[in-house]
């Protein structure tokens, strides 16, 4: 009877602190957050964070739309999010709880409001463009120093590509990157939704899909920085990340990023809670952590994206806010698009040529 | 005694009912709706507390529209087509390297037989993902494999066999190895040693004994072997597409890409349907086929 009792009262401790724990459940994407923070932010509130990652939107959005998927925070990508908030995926945030939400960009805002009115469901956590990571040297050596590596004729035309499959050659495995770029090389509207249209990226892609050793969209980031492959098409701060790796390890391999000068996507990934999200009120205590100036700039300084907070900008790195390649000049600035989100059918006649020009079939 | 007997066949139909039909019911009746953008993501919906007019409207918006459009596009016949080829000829490859380890296990000394087996299940102690990533440190162009065969001198360039149908081949292989193994060493290992020595004794070479008698009595072993290889492979999506290249086409990575890329839950269902006939028909006949041989041998 004495052991039972000590059993019961074991339990009955154990259960109450699980209750007391407060947990806050982040799916964000992979190689996207100093784990620094996730601990300051744990011991500044007490609140224990659960950090999954996932490195495509498709992933996330079919977690989403099961219902139930137990985060607090998700981060999707504009295009998606519009279409999950669509489907009453997400919860409007509460201002009250997010003070440092005046530190935000107008700007950034501006742009992310055509995605999510208002910005009423989302914040704004890293942006960046698509666009080509190169190892200088090695491109050099196979299509000589004249190569235009800040061209998408480096990746579209086949005659390049013959020669840069020696050295490899991965593309994101995201047809809503790679279509609007092949678009954009061929002088069409790049967020055209005109099957016509679209159809016409199909014989350029499947021209050089010969050439792409894999289409991934998280592997190019150790594959580019190890040297296994010369070009990658991707993600601005991936790349530029993978370029950290590489002048870490002092294995001698340089790698460059570009928007490419024919237009570059502008992506924003937001930061929402789920409908049905466990801890609300956790999730808000996280989202104004990272909209602290210096907190948000922490972030962008490690994984090398720009951030939609105008009052982080004095704490950033130099190498971050002053290079292009994050922080792109006005210039730049103009010549980027941003992709909507494709109606269903569309989006299958979009995933059905992205099939065909992966398998050949 | 009777009752007693019943109560227990209802465990195994319990199971099958509640993990299998009711499950299978489930996709088959998302296969028979329409996309949507909503939670879940697809219409319509059952809204039990509608009650009987609800039901109708339900049981109205169901039909066999996503059925209709996978014959009309040959990505999945030859989705499907190519699964079985790969399935069916690693099932080949698994049971060629499978049956000389079992039956040499079978045939060693009694007191080595627990350490050789425990040998074949250790990898299980290792997580999948990490054996199948263990396995791309050795295929890949500049893996061990590539490195040690380029030190040696036999090639000069390396092999190109990450990425391409070859590596899926050797994935499979080398993971489902042991449930080949494992069941044939199971029969081999009850084979009495006398039946060679008769069948020798009358006239049978060495070899023709060994296909009349140690194959034939290990042909329930090797069929179960072949069947705990084949249905995984079939569907399998971890393999083809950390091994696999972009022109692996297997019916598991296309239907993730219904599921995930295209969202659309109903005709992803569908693929899951044809799949599981595919799978489930031969299975069934096979079965009729052994029972009618066992009806005529009594």
């Amino acid at each position: 009877m004495k052991l039972f009792t000590t059993l019961s009262t074991i339990a009955l401790c154990a259960i109450a602190q699980s209750a007391l724990a407060e947990e806050v459940r982040i799916y964000n994407w992979s190689d996207y957050i100093d784990e620094d923070l996730l601990d300051q932010f744990e011991a500044e509130t007490g609140i224990e964070v659960i950090y999954d990652v996932f490195d495509s939107n498709e992933v996330l959005e079919t977690k989403m739309l099961a219902g139930s998927s137990g985060y607090d925070i998700v981060v999707p990508t504009g295009d998606f999010l519009q279409r999950q908030i669509q489907a009453g995926a997400f919860q409007q945030l509460d201002l009250s709880k997010l003070p440092n939400h005046s530190n935000v960009w107008d700007l950034i805002e501006a742009r992310t409001a055509q995605y999510d009115p208002d910005n009423a469901y989302s914040i704004n956590y890293m942006w960046g463009t698509t666009g080509i990571g190169v190892n200088v040297n090695k491109v050099a050596e196979v299509l000589g120093d004249d190569a235009q590596i800040g061209s998408l004729d480096l990746i579209f035309n086949p005659e390049n590509m013959e020669k840069l499959a020696e050295c490899g050659v991965y593309f994101l495995d995201a047809p809503t990157e790679v279509i609007p770029a092949a678009l954009a090389y061929l002088g069409e509207a790049p967020d055209s939704q005109d099957p016509d249209v679209l159809a016409l990226a199909e014989p350029l892609l499947t021209a050089v899909a010969p050439y792409v050793a894999k289409y991934n969209s998280s592997e190019y980031i150790n594959a580019l920085a190890n040297g296994d492959i010369c070009v990658a098409f991707g993600w601005s701060g991936d790349v530029l990340q993978a370029r950290d790796r590489a002048d870490e390890a002092e294995n001698g391999v340089e790698i460059a990023y570009n928007a490419p000068s024919e237009g570059a996507l502008m992506w924003f990934d937001q930061m929402a809670i789920p409908v049905d999200a466990p801890n609300p009120d956790a999730a808000h205590a996280f989202l104004n952590f990272i909209l602290d100036a210096e907190n948000m700039a922490a972030a962008s300084n490690y994984v090398y994206y720009a951030n939609g907070n105008l009052a982080s900008q004095e704490f950033l790195f130099e190498d971050v806010i002053d290079d292009p390649a994050i922080y792109p000049d006005e210039a730049t600035l103009e010549n980027l698009y941003t992709a909507t989100p494709y109606e269903p059918r569309v989006q299958r006649t979009v995933t059905r040529m992205w099939t065909k020009v992966k398998s050949g079939t | 005694m009777n009752i007693a007997r019943r109560l227990l066949i209802t465990v195994p139909y319990a199971w099958l009912v509640a993990l299998f039909l009711v499950p299978f019911l489930i996709v088959f009746k998302i296969s028979l709706s329409d996309y949507a953008i909503s939670i879940p993501p697809y219409t319509p919906t059952l809204e039990l507390e509608e009650g009987w007019p609800g039901f109708r409207a339900f049981w109205a918006g169901l039909d066999f529209e996503n059925f209709v459009f996978l014959s009309e596009d040959s990505l999945y016949i030859k989705a499907y087509w190519s699964s079985l080829k790969i399935a069916v000829l690693a099932t080949f490859f698994t049971l060629l390297i499978g049956f000389p380890f079992a039956y040499a296990i079978a045939n060693a000394p009694q007191e080595w037989r627990p350490s050789l087996l425990l040998l074949i299940i250790l990898p299980f102690w290792t997580s999948f993902l990490i054996r199948i990533y263990a396995l791309i440190g050795i295929i890949s162009n500049e893996g061990f494999l590539n490195q040690f065969l380029m030190w040696t001198g036999i090639i000069s360039d390396p092999l190109v066999i990450m990425n391409t149908n070859t590596a899926v081949y050797i994935g499979i292989v080398y993971t489902y190895l042991p449930f080949m193994v494992l069941p044939i060493y199971a029969t081999l290992e009850k084979l009495d040693g006398s039946l060679l020595e008769a069948a020798q004794d009358l006239g049978c070479t060495r070899t023709s004994a060994f296909w009349s008698v140690t194959i034939h009595l290990a042909k329930p072993g090797i069929i179960a072997g072949c069947f705990l290889v084949f249905i995984p492979a079939l569907g399998e999506f971890v393999i083809p597409s950390l091994l696999g290249g972009s022109r692996t086409l297997m019916i598991g990575k296309v239907l993730w890409e219904e599921f995930f890329s295209n969202r659309d839950w109903p005709l992803a269902s569908a693929v899951a349907v044809i799949l599981l006939l595919v799978l489930i028909i031969p299975i069934i006949l096979f079965q009729r086929n052994e029972q009618k041989h066992r009806e005529q041998n009594k």
